[in-house]
């Protein structure tokens, strides 16, 4: 039977403030336990919350990035419950006021069409509804030993962006998508280092399966516990497989939430009783609660920073990138900061575009770095890339020109120089090679003679690999036909 | 006998060099000494303490202020290092790592600090009985109960064993107990004092505020705690008059308005009798009274107690065993350290009030309770601003009775709740209110008149206050005379 997916995602985000939300302590990960506390992020008795203008900045940006309606009136209210990594016994967040509401994301979906060896993929647009985003307070965290537990407060009070989406993924893929687009976001945002390792970012997912003719949604579990954004969409799929294989056995889903098991790459039944909390919200009486201010609102939009949606159509139109580079060059803000610094210096964007994309990404994809530490000047590509535009490298050399700048971080004329990569575009140097290259294959000589035009291209292949690549293609070329076309 | 004197008599002759501080507290420590044992007003006092407290008063600090003035604290707000239980259990050993603001503001300008007193279980009450340290007598009776649930605070001030008191008033807390024991309270506007190290009991009816022999008195230490504080969001940004001086004009064309919901079935024929007396006093002074209505008064009883206990719900779950106060012994898991820490460590009424307030928060009796509580709550709050277009202030009883017996509602907590059914009003709508003494009754029970006044306006009731009192005698009697 053909089932329909259908997913919701709620990502928490540590906005990096200095501060935390509601104190002034600091939100520095890595230090020691207990250290980045007061009475207030502890909740002492008589301690009172004073709300971070910066945090909320920070929201609205998030909001206003994701084309969110913010709310007028900032309130926050309570969450009671019980849990030991609670100092106060119930969180500050906000419930039915939330900072916005009613967005959405774009992302870019393929849908294959065709057999398996012709398949054409449509790259089209889906926008996916964001539901609300709100701003709430972290909790701290727990170690469990043997015998005890212990706490550390440092994260409590950290302030916690809560984005929640509509359930308009239909694919583990979307889900995958979908992130991605909302992390590069919030990069270009600089409002959180989202890192899921460093728990600056997590996901919890809601699937559910129903028949494609149903209008109803199935039953729902809820997935947590996933690092990574590869996680999210592996859980995914584990568990649409699980439900798809209930549901065909006529079993029912049962609403709970699991968890994600790296390891076995399963996801199993959460082991706790508390499933149906009533968390009792209510207005927090501590905040009061106050009319978000137009000018504040205002000068936020005015210092947004361009996002990648629009970033990629200025690089579409400006630079006359394809769709697909500059898609790919914008999706990491280091990356297209990189890319248009290149672009000034150098006249052909297109190039860098290519360059880029091809072998400097394979270069940090081999050697697991990021642009941002890749020990390559923008002014050093740029320079070699014009080298090749007059003559001085060939391409070739350029592709192996390129991992020495990199791993000696030198000015790539001093290395041609030190290792003498200058293109040979010596006439009679070149004459010497060609000839060489015609003696020792005659049969290909022959077969050019013949007519068999694809055979000159093997010899100049021998002619660059003689010269290790510094022969100028073109004049080998031309030398090349002349000499056997002499030679007829 | 410097004990008995008031504030501002003791500033006058500090400046004068008649005086030092430390006579001041030796001769409150006599007091205690001789007296305690049958008032248990106080819930922590080491003489010692004060004793170094107040040798190693600074010199340095402004004399103007209340340098050399001991003052005794409720045992709900925190002084750093020293215990701050709330007269609870659950609390017992706990020692805060800060200062209320309202502590760092008295320490500024000299005030030396002497000790907590008792109060009722986290303020539930309104008698001080619900104290893990033994009821408070009232000074005038001590077969009677102080009032609460600022009980120590009123006590120690009436039994002149404190010059004056800080206590906290969330229905009535201070106003009530100043009433039964013939002293002066004072509620400020809500957002008018910091309740920044006040433990809370009801965040948006919470007021921390003075309890003084005059009123005078609770003028100067109403100053002395006021004003905006970074560390209290719902702390007002306006200005904090000088009250002392402004207090003393006149008050002739002042129009007080006299609500009828305040004079029905169940008001004590002696209180009524004392309140008419004062109204005609009043209106001597040249104040207009009038009567007037305030026709929501009969639900502010129901919606304190759901609005009250609701936040005092969530207020309190942070008294878990985890990080500081009691911690049951022989826990077999965290849900058994909840269960146990909270089942020894709150009393009676404190497990009432939690259970109650759970209960209008849970989901399924959230509108029918709590949120039709708040819409409620908003029109007693309308019902005074319309008064107030008419009217400066508006003057009732503060409690229907003089002080009741040790024992004698504690297990009926209706009847207890409906002492402070003159009070709750004030604290729903978040105005100012002081309660002065304004008779006796035949048994020689202090009567207080309760005077309500604008948001922020505390010195038209103060100025009143002080106009009755300076043409009465009710506020020189002393218990046992």
């Amino acid at each position: 039977m053909d089932y329909e997916i259908v997913i919701g995602l709620e990502v928490h985000l540590q906005l990096n403030t200095k501060s935390k939300v509601f104190c002034g302590c600091s939100t520095d990960f890595g230090s020691a336990p207990n250290t980045q506390v007061c009475p207030v992020c502890l909740g002492f008795p008589g301690s009172l919350p004073v709300l971070n203008r910066r945090a909320l900045e920070l929201g609205a940006k998030v909001s206003i990035a994701l084309n969110c309606q913010i709310a007028e009136k900032i309130r926050f209210d309570r969450k009671n419950y019980f849990y030991p990594d609670l100092p106060k016994g119930y969180q500050i967040s906000q419930f039915d006021q939330p900072l916005a509401q009613h967005g959405k994301l774009s992302i870019i979906v393929g849908n294959s069409r065709g057999r398996s060896l012709q398949k054409i993929v449509d790259k089209t647009e889906k926008k996916i509804r964001i539901r609300r985003v709100h701003l709430e307070e972290d909790t701290g965290k727990l170690f469990h030993q043997k015998d005890s537990s212990l706490i550390d407060f440092n994260r409590c009070g950290i302030p916690l962006l809560e984005i929640v989406s509509e359930p308009d993924m239909n694919s583990p893929e979307e889900a995958y998508l979908y992130l991605t687009a909302l992390k590069s976001i919030l990069e270009y945002l600089d409002v959180s280092d989202c890192n899921m390792e460093e728990a600056s970012l997590r996901c919890d997912a809601n699937i559910s399966l129903r028949k494609k003719a149903d209008k109803k949604l199935g039953t729902k579990t809820e997935i947590k516990n996933m690092n990574s954004f590869k996680g999210v969409k592996a859980a995914l799929e584990y568990e649409t497989k699980r439900q798809m294989g209930l549901l065909e056995d006529g079993k029912r889903i049962i609403q709970e939430t699991r968890l994600y098991n790296t390891e076995k790459g399963v996801t199993e039944p959460m082991r706790s009783k508390e499933e149906a909390h009533d968390y009792r919200y209510f207005p927090e009486p501590d905040l009061a609660p106050f009319n978000f201010e137009k000018s504040f609102l205002k000068s936020i939009e005015k210092n947004m920073p361009e996002l990648p949606e629009h970033k990629k159509n200025r690089f579409i139109k400006d630079y006359q990138l394809s769709g697909y580079d500059a898609g790919i060059i914008v999706s990491d803000k280091n990356t297209a900061d990189y890319f248009e610094k290149c672009a000034s210096l150098y006249s052909n964007p297109k190039t860098i575009a290519n360059w880029l994309i091809g072998d400097v990404f394979a270069y940090m994809k081999a050697n697991n770095v990021s642009i941002k530490d890749l020990n390559l000047k923008e002014s050093y590509l740029s320079g070699m890339l014009r080298m090749i535009d007059s003559g001085v490298i060939t391409g070739k050399v350029a592709k192996t020109l390129l991992i020495e700048i990199i791993q000696t971080g030198k000015d790539p004329g001093k290395l041609i120089k030190e290792k003498g990569l200058e293109q040979i575009s010596d006439v009679k140097l070149l004459e010497a090679a060609t000839d060489q290259v015609i003696a020792e294959n005659p049969k290909s000589a022959e077969d050019f003679k013949n007519g068999k035009d694809n055979a000159i291209m093997f010899l100049v292949g021998k002619v660059m690999q003689k010269t290790k690549g510094r022969a100028d293609p073109n004049k080998v070329n031309e030398i090349l036909r002349n000499k056997l076309k002499g030679d007829a | 006998m410097l004990n008995t004197l008031t504030a501002h008599e003791l500033i006058n002759l500090l400046s004068k060099g008649d005086i030092l501080p430390i006579d001041i507290c030796n001769s409150i420590i006599n007091k205690i000494e001789k007296q305690e044992k049958s008032l248990n007003a106080l819930a922590h006092f080491d003489k010692e303490k004060a004793l170094e407290r107040c040798k190693n008063l600074k010199e340095s600090v402004n004399k103007g202020g209340l340098w050399g003035i001991p003052i005794f604290i409720k045992d709900n707000i925190s002084v750093k290092d020293e215990l701050t239980t709330c007269s609870s259990k659950i609390l017992k050993g706990f020692k805060p790592p800060y200062n209320a603001t309202v502590i760092e503001k008295l320490i500024d300008i000299g005030a030396v600090l002497m000790g907590k007193t008792n109060m009722d279980e986290f303020a539930f009450g309104s008698s001080t009985e619900t104290s893990c340290y033994g009821p408070t007598r009232n000074p005038w009776d001590l077969e009677r109960i102080p009032g609460g649930s600022s009980g120590g605070s009123a006590a120690a001030v009436a039994g002149d064993e404190a010059i004056f008191s800080l206590g906290s008033d969330t229905g009535g807390s201070i106003r009530q107990p100043a009433s039964l024991s013939g002293v002066v309270g004072l509620k400020p506007t809500y957002g008018r004092v910091s309740r920044y190290g006040l433990i809370a009991f009801a965040s948006s009816l919470d007021q921390i505020g003075p309890i003084t022999k005059d009123v005078e008195d609770a003028a100067i230490l109403l100053k002395a705690i006021s004003g905006r504080d970074e560390m209290d969001s719902t702390s007002a940004d306006i200005p904090v008059s000088d009250y002392v001086s402004n207090i003393k004009k006149g008050i002739k064309g002042l129009k007080i308005g006299i609500p009828k919901e305040y004079f029905i079935e169940g008001v004590d024929k002696e209180v009524k009798g004392s309140i008419k007396l004062a109204i005609e006093e009043l209106e001597k002074l040249g104040a207009v009274c009038e009567d007037t209505s305030l026709p929501h008064t009969e639900y502010a009883v129901s919606v304190y107690y759901l609005v009250a206990t609701a936040e005092a719900s969530s207020n309190l779950a942070r008294f878990d065993g985890v990080q500081y106060g009691m911690r049951s012994e022989n826990i077999t898991s965290i849900i058994d350290m909840y269960k146990k820490t909270r089942k020894e460590g709150f009393g009676d009424e404190a497990k009432r009030r939690i259970i109650l307030g759970t209960f209008a928060l849970s989901s399924g009796y959230y509108d029918a309770y709590y949120s039709k509580a708040l819409k409620v709550r908003t029109l007693i709050k309308i019902d005074f601003d319309r008064a107030f277009e008419k009217f400066d202030a508006i003057v009732t009883p503060t409690s229907p009775t003089a002080a009741f017996k040790i024992g004698e509602k504690i297990s009926d907590p209706l009847t207890m709740y409906l002492s402070d059914i003159f009070t709750i009003s004030a604290n729903l709508a978040g105005i100012p209110g002081i309660s002065i003494p304004c008779g006796f009754t035949k048994n020689n029970l202090p009567i207080g008149l309760q005077i309500l006044g604008k948001p922020f306006d505390e010195e038209t009731i103060l100025r009143i206050a002080w106009n009755y009192e300076q043409n009465t005698e009710w506020h020189k009697r002393k218990p046992g005379s």
